[in-house]
């Protein structure tokens, strides 16, 4: 059965509850938690002179699809039939969004520090404890799940700033790293418009943190800047991932992505083989 | 990907120096490339020749609580790189190839130097402490 990735806005109650519950046994078992370690160890080593992995450089989007397709098969595992929904952030852009009520992320409800108080992942419910002690899986002594929606950028990304990044023709280019020209950098946020990275900080919170992944929106926010990479590919169809040879600190084409080790960025590039998006023509065919 | 040991060609670029925002910084440095704006693939670290490391250091108490800053013989992301503490605890701090800096607490902003990264991650804090930097080595 193929994988279809919903648009959250049009998830059902069921479908909610469903992905809700599944992200909350992970967490119980202690799953979800490797997770959040594993992001915080590559952002936190991957370096713009240095080896760069997971951020900062053109493996960015081959990595986050490989460890999105991760998480996607231990949700399933869980429940078969949960999908990573995305989060269209163009469209749903206010913290009044339904994307914050507390049948799904939560966050209406926040205290002073931006602690998340009411939904599946606010601290009232007992299920969503930010572990300090032995595996430290935030970057600082809070507990709890914390946002600002808005506080520390005031609009998230439009759908033409979106337009103006997927219209670069080139993949990425040298220094590849966050000071490259082309579309990876200009997705991924450190030079022009700013996409993905604003819309972390726009979250704020543990959004803004290496340790990203405690907040389980990021896998909302990851599908969309997944799904955005598909939509470039096939805009521009002569277009491939580069750098196509070895390349001094980078993962080209046909080198392997840590901590996989058996995947290249090429073995990425089709999603069809893993996953469709609800919105491709004949959602659920495949080839 | 090339085989160059990480932290290799770590030297200390200009920008170090610069960015901390040492009025005191003695040395200026003369020949340092802008780190990593030239570019080329393998020669993103800085190449030139190491300017001298700042003596200076910034102690200040902001929105009442301590920042530290001295330039490291160590640190995570190698020699030179200033260390920052926030009320004694290290806030793990790294540069960016234009010399703007990150933060482990704002990993996906960029600064124009360390003092301004360690005063956001301050606000950020908001009185809350850092723990130390321990992920291992990622295994899923
Ligand atoms: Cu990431
Ligand atoms: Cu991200």
């Amino acid at each position: 059965m193929t994988t279809v990735r919903k648009n959250q806005a049009t998830l059902s109650a069921d479908e909610k509850r469903a992905f809700v519950n599944a992200v909350l046994e992970l967490k119980r078992t202690g799953i979800y938690d490797r997770y959040v370690n594993a992001h915080n160890w590559f952002l936190m080593n991957d370096d713009d002179f240095e080896d760069r992995i997971g951020h900062r450089g053109p493996s960015f989007l081959p990595w986050h699809r490989r460890f999105l397709l991760d998480f996607e098969s231990a949700l399933q595992r869980i429940d078969k039939n949960v999908s990573l929904p995305y989060w269209d952030w163009t469209q749903d852009r206010t913290p009044n969004s339904s994307l914050w009520a507390s049948d799904f992320m939560g966050g209406t409800r926040r205290g002073r520090d931006g602690q998340v108080l009411d939904g599946p992942f606010g601290a009232q419910n007992g299920k969503w404890v930010l572990t300090v002690g032995v595996l430290t899986v935030g970057v600082d002594r809070r507990s709890y799940l914390r946002r600002g929606l808005g506080s520390g950028t005031p609009q998230l990304p439009t759908r033409a700033d979106v337009d103006s990044v997927l219209a670069m023709p080139v993949y990425d280019m040298a220094p590849w790293n966050s000071s490259s020209n082309g579309f990876r950098n200009h997705l991924e946020g450190w030079r022009g418009i700013n996409l993905h990275n604003r819309v972390h900080v726009w979250v704020g919170g543990q959004m803004t943190s290496a340790a990203s992944p405690n907040d389980p929106v990021f896998w909302l926010h990851h599908a969309f800047i997944d799904k955005l990479w598909a939509e470039w590919q096939a805009k521009n169809p002569k277009s491939g991932y580069l750098p196509a040879t070895r390349t001094a600190h980078v993962v080209d084409l046909n080198s392997v992505l840590s901590p996989w080790n058996n995947v290249t960025p090429a073995d990425m590039l089709d999603h069809h083989r893993f996953y469709t998006f609800d919105t491709e023509a004949g959602g659920q065919q495949r080839y | 990907m090339n085989m160059i040991t990480r932290r290799q060609a770590l030297g200390l670029g200009s920008g170090v120096a610069a960015a901390i925002g040492l009025a005191a910084c003695s040395s200026k440095p003369s020949s340092a490339p802008a780190a990593g704006a030239s570019g080329a693939p393998g020669a993103a670290g800085p190449s030139g020749a190491p300017v001298a490391l700042p003596t200076g250091t910034i102690d200040e108490t902001y929105q009442g609580h301590r920042i530290q800053i001295t330039v490291g013989t160590g640190g995570h992301h190698g020699v030179g790189m200033p260390v920052v503490k926030i009320d004694g605890n290290e806030l793990h701090i790294m540069r960016n190839a234009d010399n703007s800096w990150v933060t482990v607490v704002n990993h996906y902003e960029t600064f124009p130097d360390p003092i301004s990264a360690a005063r956001a991650a301050v606000r950020e804090l908001q009185g809350a402490d850092l723990v130390p930097f321990t992920p291992k080595e990622a295994k899923l």
